[in-house]
């Protein structure tokens, strides 16, 4: 198994690899976690990596990931821009999603490959071409032979609408549309009528590469199962994993509740698919890599249809890995090297090899998580294209524990089945059994429902289309459930209860008494729940990787330990608002802990995440994140070993949730008392300590009903913002202007009442929002960034896009932040990191909020400023002081974030928006946060950061055309300079008839077009849709031109053109653009930057 | 759940589980034994190399699938006892006829579940393979007695007990190319017909046949196939090998048969401590480098050198194939005369179907003896 006479390739010393770019729907943080391996394996070889990924908040994009480091658009363009400056031998492209894999066909097109003798390794472009082009993929597994007994659907492929309706023609109705070269099902969808058919294959034909898609006959209904293979350049294949779909086809894979392994076939058609399999893999070409492969089968005759292939590394192997212990994505690394399987080693059992194929003596349950609440005009109904933003995993020993335990995973209000009353579950419609017929977002929780209403397991699957034996595990936990009800007290019925994974909040409610008395009863019976370990062959041979599950079984695998350990609780699903920032974080401090001596333990229910690899942390544990699960594994490690403390403060919202609970367990906290959180997340205290230390907040108050808010809103006075007290990350905010839109806000989106008030904000109209990330140790305060938002207050700082340093703030405002800052850590009695959101407006600095944990931005300060954040944060929080990190080098000798050199660098991070996903839903940008991910762009100026952060995220700006313009009256004079600018830049402006009368008397030819409300041929709608609109300026207003707005907005969606929702955008716009035309946008490293700021800083490298 | 209805495993060395009774009711007494495949459990129970051993399925979720009439591997399971964590509460397979559990029940299979399976496989790798019972809980008083008085492995001769009792013939569609015979001393339906999807005829005969018995006929080749218990006992199949091998029939040989080769070539064997059962065991050709995924079930390997070519009676042997996990026996090849053999199942039956070339390569040396001796 060593490098000498293996068949690992030669002449290959420096490789380029691609990363996925911003978390997008469908393209999450499995690429970074895939990524992340990849790049240590091939410096590990002793290769020099380079690699693109726009992403800032990935571990991969960390400097001492890669030797050099590009965070710049994943474009065609920028990557040869790099090749040419880097002359890498090689490019790795098989690990960055469908990003990566188009990018990397683009560059083999245009022949960018073969002027720089730049080698692909993994699958080639042929096979690339052959796995992902579905026509070509179809020809495929039509040619394979006969006795194999698959088939593909019946389909034919079109390039033009009219080629669409003629297939129809001979396929009928329904009809699948799957664009090639997507993902997540992008473009894609089920057309029951010639008018879908136009609408969904109209978008699939933008969205898809070739501009083609392939019509399907429908095979709704079938059982969907996928299978994860590897293969090496010997030929040697193996299936790591299969993975059953419990929604049937017709639902994303990625939007289905998914169970590993498979539990329906028998050995004979598992065996079946499985040489399908991999006559597919050989057919295509895949010969160093790993691919995912997808299958239907029909349930009452067998019928084996193949659906697709991945040829890469996807969301489904970041979950088979987690599933076995079998690393995909560095086994796929080495594969890529030439390395064969037989030659790498199993890490978990360190004396098998790779060459082998997991087996399994748990089940696996993946549940997708969904977030339509934040777009209330999306289509709620699963398809074939993805909608999920995130997903949890749990592992139990049976079906029923996994599916209980990854349910309460998911964070969603309801934890499991009938911890809420039935109409507050996802789906409430009175006829269960007919709901079941559409697929929704929790419809495993309308399958029990409709059980307990009395329907049969027959009536559930014919209506729902799941397999009997899934429908029958739902039913096997009512009648537990039933029992427990009927027999609450009885010892026997409570533990076979825990055996089939019910939580203590679950048999609380079924028992009607409290969650901690439940947990009493049950440790005072001593019924707890086991560990075991995740080792890849069902424990034929030692495992050497302490990564557990609960379970509640007889013996435990958790060894005794002699270092003291920390617990770093993970942030759960990835959901808006709640992403790989918090893992990034999580990540940190596992890696600054173990090195500051501390045997690190991190739990988390996340399959895409870094932090749930195995070799993050000394110890992982796949649990939810609830306060019982917590509460076991703390008693768990307590009796393996010392245990310093538990980390809350890195995981986002969700550990920090958990924190009160587990202190009056008993449990230490590390850092920031719960009772300190409490000061900070509290409006009242918070306001006490804000008014101890002279800050400002906005002002505000509490209403119990419309008539005590509008008393409130005209005291306070408008425009107000105004909200529901009991959601957090700024669910259901609106600003109000008017005390009629006031009164239609508390009678709409809100039921005010005595437990639910609205809060009611004197909103800070045109202020600057500032965010700081800062690191306190309750004497010394280490700011670690100061982010000024390009957009004004009032767009939730999670979509705003924002610079550091920032670009308009003079020393003054600085000092006045970082004081204030200073003052409100101390006040709160923050031990590790807080952040804290400032409004600036007419020079009165503000104060939105404090959270006193690890925020969003952290990983982009950490990449911004070249410090590394988290991990100080990580050491400050277990009692290092500022002063020693600093003398450490793990903090600067001097200085901090918030004096940055004159001639620093200019980072810009912006928000992506997930609207292409949700069609029908208005892109306007609120207090409500909608974005999925970010990007970062990096160059000397703010022009050129800006210009490639907004082509990292949506694609380049135009630096020629036409621009629509339409605005809102209170935004039209602050539009005058900056359409100008557009005009001088050679732009056409054609804009509506009061924006365009506004820019004639100030001197800007503009073209008219007719409003889309106003019917006319024309209409702005018409030539945005048409392609002749190059960039959009439309910032939303009122009532009635809303709705153009919205039109216009749509549009622009559909048709991927540029749209800017506000002004302040807009004239960040016209700053990149400028710098475009100049011709400066040129790449450079990461690690050359930061050497740049080094030199500035101290005068001389030091560091690194 | 009535005490009637719990039952208990006990260990020889003492080491007891307890969980519900499952499938047949009472007692039965076998080797310990955990298996890794997460598929095919009718296979398996119907394996006739599991004879006289209580097979541990590590998978937790056993009988989802039911149980159907194409997949038995023999006539009858013969697993003396069945150790599974969640036993399927409903059946759900478009093939399946009935459910698991009716199914051991009228083949009178005792088993238990809900235990801790993979404690119980952990304390078997550990310690290794051993006799243990199971028991009805009210009835376990002096079962580990009875354990200890039970027979053992080593030294078991159960070939003859699992094998046809008369010679019958398997034969292709169309007519056949070649003619096999084929030693029963465990063998699997699947084995027969993957011989016939080739165009072989393949008749098959009792363990206890002789060379000169499997060679009346004048076969292109012998198969010496799988089976239950120590090879150390089987004499008789010994013998039988070095008559095919004097006459120079080809022969292929699998699993028990790999065994008995090695003995008739005159290598030795042992038992491993907790044996290969599963069907995810990765099996390398030495002398191409392949891996190939394969579906495993044995106590017992040959024990020859796996660095140089041996020299035997019946002249240079090497070994073809070994275990990537372990480095254990799994292939003999004889460099000067047409036989050769492997530890492993290329039937599967169950398991992936990577090894299924192997009877390319026996009728491809069959295909050869004949052009030879044209
Ligand atoms: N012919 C079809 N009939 C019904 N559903 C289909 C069909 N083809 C695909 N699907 C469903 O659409 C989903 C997405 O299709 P897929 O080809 O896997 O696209 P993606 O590349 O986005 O994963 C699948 O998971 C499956 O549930
Ligand atoms: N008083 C205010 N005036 C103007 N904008 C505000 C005000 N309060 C909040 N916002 C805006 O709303 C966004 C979300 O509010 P915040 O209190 O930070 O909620 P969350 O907890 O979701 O982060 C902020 O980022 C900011 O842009
Ligand atoms: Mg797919
Ligand atoms: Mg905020």
């Amino acid at each position: 198994m060593s490098p000498a006479g293996s068949h690992r390739i030669q002449g290959v010393e420096s490789v380029l690899v691609i990363g996925s770019g911003p978390i997008i729907i469908g393209q999450a943080c499995e690429f970074d976690y895939s990524g992340t391996q990849a790049c240590r394996v091939l410096r590990q070889e002793g290769l020099r990596v380079i690699l693109v990924n726009s992403n800032p908040a990935t571990i991969m994009t960390d400097p001492e990931v890669a030797d050099a480091t590009y965070i710049e658009p994943i474009t065609p363009e920028v990557v040869r821009q790099i090749i040419d400056r880097e002359r890498p031998d090689a490019l790795l492209a098989t690990l960055g999603g469908q990003t990566a894999l188009n990018v990397a066909v683009t560059l083999a097109d245009t022949g960018v490959l073969e002027e720089f003798g730049v080698r692909l390794l993994g699958a080639d472009i042929e096979a690339i071409r052959a796995g992902e082009d579905r026509q070509r993929f179809k020809a495929i597994v039509d040619a394979l032979p006969a006795e194999l007994g698959a088939e593909s659907a019946r389909s034919e492929i079109a390039h033009t609408m009219e080629e669409c309706l003629a297939v129809a023609g001979h396929l009928g109705y329904p009809l699948v549309v799957r664009p090639s070269y997507t993902l997540g099902g992008k473009g894609g969808g089920i057309a029951y009528d010639e008018t879908q058919l136009r609408t969904i294959a109209g978008g699939g034909l933008i969205a898809s590469r070739g501009s083609q898609v392939l019509l399907e006959e429908s095979i709704l209904g079938w059982k969907e199962f996928e299978l994860e293979l590897m293969r090496d350049r010997a030929d040697n294949v193996v299936v790591v994993c299969s993975i059953e779909n419990v929604d049937p086809m017709g639902v994303h894979t990625g939007d289905s509740v998914t169970v590993a392994p498979a539990m329906t076939l028998t050995d004979r058609e598992y065996q079946r698919m499985r040489d399908v399999a991999i006559a597919i893999m050989r057919a295509v070409g895949v010969d160093a890599g790993g691919c995912n492969i997808q299958f239907a089968v029909e349930p009452s005759t067998g019928r084996l249809v193949v659906i697709e292939m991945n040829p890469r590394v996807s969301r489904s192997s970041a979950l088979a890995s987690k599933a076995t212990g079998f690393p995909i994505a560095k086994i796929s690394a080495k594969l890529a090297l030439g390395y064969t399987l037989d030659e790498i080693p199993n890490d978990i059992t360190r004396v098998t090899p790779a060459a082998f194929e997991p087996s399994l003596d748990y089940v696996v349950v993946k549940v997708p998580r969904f977030t339509f609440e934040k777009f209330p005009g999306a289509d709620h109904v699963l398809t074939t294209h993805m909608k999920s933003v995130g997903e949890a995993m749990a592992i139990g020993r049976n079906f029923g524990e996994a599916l209980n335990k990854a349910l309460r995973s998911l964070e969603t209000p309801a934890a499991g089945f009938w911890t809420v009353p039935d109409d507050r579950l996802p789906n409430t419609e009175p006829d269960a059994l007919q709901a079941l017929r559409i697929p929704h977002e929790g419809r495993i929780y309308t399958v029990e429902r409709a059980l307990r209403e009395g329907a049969s397991v027959e009536q559930v699957c014919e209506a729902s289309g799941m397999d009997p034996w899934f429908v029958d595990q739902v039913l096997a936990l009512l009648e537990m459930r039933n029992e427990l009800a009927a027999a609450s007290g009885d010892l026997d019925v409570l533990r076979a209860a825990k055996r089939a994974g019910f939580s203590d909040r679950q048999v609380a409610a079924i028992t009607g008494v409290s969650e901690g008395q439940a947990r009493d009863t049950r440790h005072a019976a001593g019924i707890r729940p086991v560990f075991k370990t995740v080792d890849t062959c069902a424990a034929e041979f030692a495992a050497h990787t302490p990564y557990h599950y609960s379970t509640y079984d007889e013996e435990t695998e958790v060894q005794p330990r002699e270092r003291p350990a920390v617990i770093v609780l993970g942030s759960g699903p990835n959901r808006i608002g709640q992403g790989i920032e918090f893992d990034y974080a999580c990540c940190h401090a596992a890696f600054a802990l173990s090195e500051a001596g501390y045997e690190t333990i991190i739990v988390n229910c996340n399959p895409e995440t870094v932090s749930t690899d195995y070799d993050t942390s000394d110890r992982l544990y796949f649990e939810p994140l609830t306060v019982e699960d917590v509460l076991e594994i703390v008693d768990a490690e307590r009796a393996a070993g010392p245990l310093a403390g538990v980390v809350v403060q890195l995981g986002g919202q969700t550990p920090l949730g958990l924190a009160a609970a587990l202190e009056r367990a008993g449990v230490p906290i590390v850092g920031t008392t719960p009772d300190a959180i409490h000061l900070a997340e509290d409006r009242r205290e918070f306001g006490k300590v804000l008014e101890s230390v002279c800050l400002l907040a906005p002002r505000y108050g509490t209403a119990f009903s419309y008539e005590e808010a509008r008393a409130v809103a005209a005291e306070i006075g408008y425009p107000v913002l105004v909200r529901p007290s009991y959601v957090l990350g700024g669910r259901g905010m609106e600003i109000v202007y008017d005390e009629s839109s006031l009164e239609a806000y508390v009678s709409r989106a809100t039921s005010a009442s005595s437990e639910h008030p609205v809060l009611v904000d004197r909103f800070l109209d045109d202020a600057v929002e500032i965010d700081v990330d800062a690191i306190f140790d309750g004497d010394e305060l280490y700011l670690a960034g100061v982010m000024e938002h390009i957009e004004e207050a009032g767009i939730h700082s999670g979509d705003s896009a924002c610079a550091l340093p920032p670009i308009t703030l003079g020393k003054a405002d600085l000092i006045r932040i970082r004081n204030a800052t200073e003052d409100i850590a101390r006040g709160v009695g923050v031990q590790g990191l807080v952040n804290v959101q400032y409004a600036l407006q007419a020079d009165v600095l503000y104060v939105l909020e404090a959270n006193p944990r690890a925020s969003r931005t952290v990983p982009f300060v950490a990449k911004a400023t070249g410090i590394p954040v988290a991990k100080a944060a990580a050491r400050v929080m277990l009692g290092a002081s500022i002063a020693q990190l600093r003398t450490e080098g793990l903090l600067p000798a001097e200085g901090d974030g918030a004096d940055m050199p004159f001639d620093s660098y200019i980072c810009v991070k912006e928000a992506v928006l997930p609207f292409n996903r949700f069609t029908g839903v208005d892109t306007v940008l609120g207090p409500e946060m909608k974005s999925t991910g970010e990007v970062m762009g990096i160059d000397s100026g703010f022009g050129v950061a800006y210009a490639k952060s907004q082509s990292a995220a949506y694609g380049p700006l135009p630096t020629k055309g036409c621009v629509f313009v339409s605005l809102a009256n209170r935004d039209k004079r602050a539009m005058i300079f900056p359409v100008k600018r557009l005009v001088d830049l050679g732009f056409e402006v054609i804009a509506t008839e009061g924006t365009a009368q506004v820019l004639r008397r100030n001197g800007v030819a503009a073209t008219v077009v007719p409003k889309h409300s106003e019917g006319l041929p024309g209409d702005a709608v018409a030539k945005i849709l048409a392609g002749e609109i190059d960039l959009v300026i439309n910032t939303p207003f009122g009532n009635g031109p809303r709705v153009d707005g919205y039109e216009i907005r749509s549009a622009c969606v559909t048709s991927n053109t540029p749209c800017v929702t506000t002004m302040p955008g807009a004239a960040a716009a016209v700053q990149g653009i400028e710098a475009l035309l100049r011709g400066e946008l040129n790449v450079r490293s990461l690690q050359e930057w930061h050497a740049d700021l080094e030199v500035s800083r101290n005068g001389k490298p030091s560091r690194g | 759940m009535s005490d009637s209805q719990r039952a208990v495993l006990m260990l020889e060395d003492g080491r007891a589980f307890s969980g519900d009774a499952y499938g047949a009711g009472g007692e039965t007494f076998g080797e310990a034994v955990f298996a890794t495949g997460m598929t095919g459990y009718q296979e398996t129970l119907t394996d006739p190399s599991y004879a006289r051993q209580v097979v541990v399925q590590t998978a937790p979720h056993i009988g989802n699938t039911g149980v159907n009439d194409e997949d038995p591997e023999s006539r009858r399971m013969w697993v003396a006892g069945y150790v599974v964590r969640d036993p399927a509460r409903r059946t759900s397979s478009w093939r399946a006829t009935r459910s698991l559990d009716e199914e051991l029940r009228e083949q009178g299979i005792v088993g238990i579940s809900g235990l801790d399976t993979r404690a119980l496989t952990r304390h078997l790798r550990e310690r290794g393979a051993m006799r243990c019972g199971i028991a009805p809980l009210d009835a376990a008083d002096g079962l580990l007695d009875r354990i200890l008085a039970s027979e053992q492995m080593l030294g078991a001769d159960l070939a003859p007990a699992v094998s046809t009792l008369e010679p019958y013939t398997v034969s292709p569609a169309g007519t056949p190319r070649l003619r096999v015979a084929a030693l029963d001393l465990g063998i699997k339906w699947r084995t027969p017909a993957r011989m016939a999807a080739r165009g072989i005829e393949v008749t098959v005969h009792p363990a206890t046949a002789t060379a000169a018995d499997l060679l009346a006929s004048c076969p292109d080749g012998v198969f010496f196939s799988n089976g239950p218990g120590d090879p150390a006992t089987a004499d008789y199949a010994v013998q039988a090998a070095c008559g095919v091998l004097d006459s120079g029939v080809p022969l292929f040989g699998i699993c028990f048969g790999n065994q008995v080769l090695g003995r008739a070539l005159g290598f030795g064997t042992y038992k491993l401590r907790y044996g290969h059962r599963g069907i995810n065991q990765p099996v390398q050709d030495r002398a191409t480098g392949k891996v190939a995924v394969t579906s495993h079930n044995h106590g017992f390997a040959v024990d020859a050198p796996l660095v140089r070519i041996s020299e035997t009676p019946y002249g240079r042997v090497e070994v073809s194939h070994v275990a990537l996990n372990d480095q254990v026996v799994e292939g003999l090849r004889l460099l000067d005369r047409p036989a050769f053999s492997v530890q492993y199942h290329p039937e599967a039956a169950p398991g992936p179907h990577d090894a299924d070339g192997l009877f390319d390569r026996f009728v491809e040396l069959m295909d050869r003896s004949k052009a030879a001796a044209k």
